[in-house]
């Protein structure tokens, strides 16, 4: 199980979706996929066709930036972050 | 009593302002969709819904709908993206409409999606494929400053296989037959810059149409203010009067085809009110003559704008205008733009203002 930890900009739109949420996956990809099975739509909150992740969404895995085919382990802690833009 | 609904789209997020037919008080509810950026928030008259296009900077284009009037919402974008091979990226959703319970949605980079099943799910229905102009907004590296997109959409009353699109920077296309072909409706309009096409490469900023013929449209242009007595078929330039040539928002009246109203603004890169003084122009005589309109509204230091869906009128005998403003402000006149009030204040910068009159 890696330790995905998503934006609070996400959790709003889908509902029972919480901030922290342990998901059983083998790469970044497949752990979006995963969430997405639960809460439909919520790929398309965090990619663009392709599928890419969106400009301003950044993923880290044990604290280093990560694709969408970073390999996940048991344990691996990812976080999903809103990068700072805007205002 | 009937209740008039203000919907309105702001940088951050959907407001509604609720009065009864007096349109005296207002209640003011939001904000709705999370604070995203709302372009355009429009009403269903036969589903009773709100949909607002919505574009986050991090989480991407999406249609919010409210079934029950702001009360409840959800969003969906489930196929509301062009194929990533085809080299169209989906940047903005920018301006809706709605007929018989079917739903368009206008696009950037240029396109139309349409939804049958209330927002649940939307499927591509035209880019405009092969009209002129089109080699231009399908290459990226031709975007101009503020993009190319579909800025406005608009039924016809009648024949609902028929409505209008302005390709911003490009013009206004007319399709028949629900988008199987199209027709650029530009002849007569001014531009003062060269056109690889003769019928196209016009600055269409606002399109609206008399509710009592529908032959009689008005349009604000970046250079002009134009009208159409033949549905869009030709166009002849009625600027003369105005302090500005060049302005975004526009309203037809509810109930007299030759009285218009409009909100010109500096041409510039400010885009605000000429001189810092707030005032709609409005026309009785179809645009042979202007009158300057601002009881109530702001006289000094007022440097706002107003954007192209920023102006609606509802349908009620006395009939309301309203106008937002990029600074926030809400106006509005039941007495055919003779006096204005302000009915509300401190909004995020509003990008636009659609009224309902619910029975």
């Amino acid at each position: 199980m890696a330790d995905v930890r998503l934006p609070g900009t996400l959790t709003p739109l889908f509902s029972g979706l919480t901030r922290r949420t342990d998901v059983d996956a083998r790469t970044v990809r497949e752990a979006i996929e995963r969430l997405n099975e639960q809460w439909p739509g919520l790929r398309d909150r965090l990619c663009e066709p392709g599928p890419q992740l969106r400009r301003n969404i950044h993923v880290y895995v044990d604290r280093e930036r990560a694709a969408l085919d970073t390999p996940l382990e048991s344990g691996s802690r990812v976080d999903v972050i809103a990068a700072i833009s805007g205002g | 009593m009937p209740r008039t609904l203000l919907l309105i789209g702001t940088r951050k997020g959907c407001f509604l302002l609720e009065s009864d037919a007096d349109r005296r008080d207002w209640a003011l509810r939001g904000p709705f969709c999370e604070g995203w950026p709302v372009y355009h928030a429009v009403h269903d008259p036969s589903s009773g819904a709100i949909y607002a296009a919505a574009a986050s900077e991090w989480h991407g284009s999406a249609v919010w709908r409210s079934p029950d009037l702001g009360e409840t919402w959800s969003l969906s974008s489930e196929g509301l993206a062009y194929d990533a091979d085809s080299g169209r990226k989906l940047s903005k959703v920018s301006t809706l409409a709605v007929k018989n319970g079917r739903v368009l949605v206008g696009v950037e980079a240029p396109g139309i999606f349409e939804s049958h099943d209330q927002g649940e799910t939307w499927s591509l229905l035209s880019t405009l494929a092969g009209q002129p102009g089109s080699e231009m907004w399908d290459d990226p590296a031709n975007q101009p400053p503020g993009h190319l997109g579909i800025s406005a959409l608009m039924f016809d009353d009648e024949e609902p296989s028929r409505f209008w699109a302005i390709v911003q920077g490009v013009g206004l296309f007319e399709t028949p037959d629900d988008a199987e072909s199209w027709t650029p409706r530009n002849k007569g309009l001014r531009a003062d810059w060269p056109r690889p096409h003769e019928e196209v490469g016009f600055c269409v900023h606002k399109l609206v149409r008399s509710p009592v013929d529908g032959d009689r449209m008005y349009q604000q242009n970046h250079v002009g203010m134009h009208r159409t007595d033949d549905a869009a078929h030709t166009w002849v330039e009625i600027t003369e009067g105005l302090p500005t040539e060049f302005g975004f928002a526009g309203a037809t009246h509810p109930h007299d085809r030759d009285t218009f109203y409009v909100i010109p603004l500096d041409p510039g890169h400010g885009r605000t009110m000429p001189d810092g003084h707030a005032a709609v122009w409005r026309t009785r005589d179809a645009g042979e003559s202007w009158q300057r309109l601002d009881r109530g509204l702001p006289q000094r230091d007022a440097y706002v704008g107003v954007l192209r869906e920023g102006m609606a009128v509802d349908p009620y005998d006395d009939p309301g205008l309203y106008f937002g403003t990029s600074t926030g402000q809400l106006f509005a006149s039941t007495d055919e733009g003779e006096s204005w009030n302000q009915i509300a204040d401190y909004l995020p910068a509003i990008s636009s203002v659609e009224v309902a009159v619910i029975e």
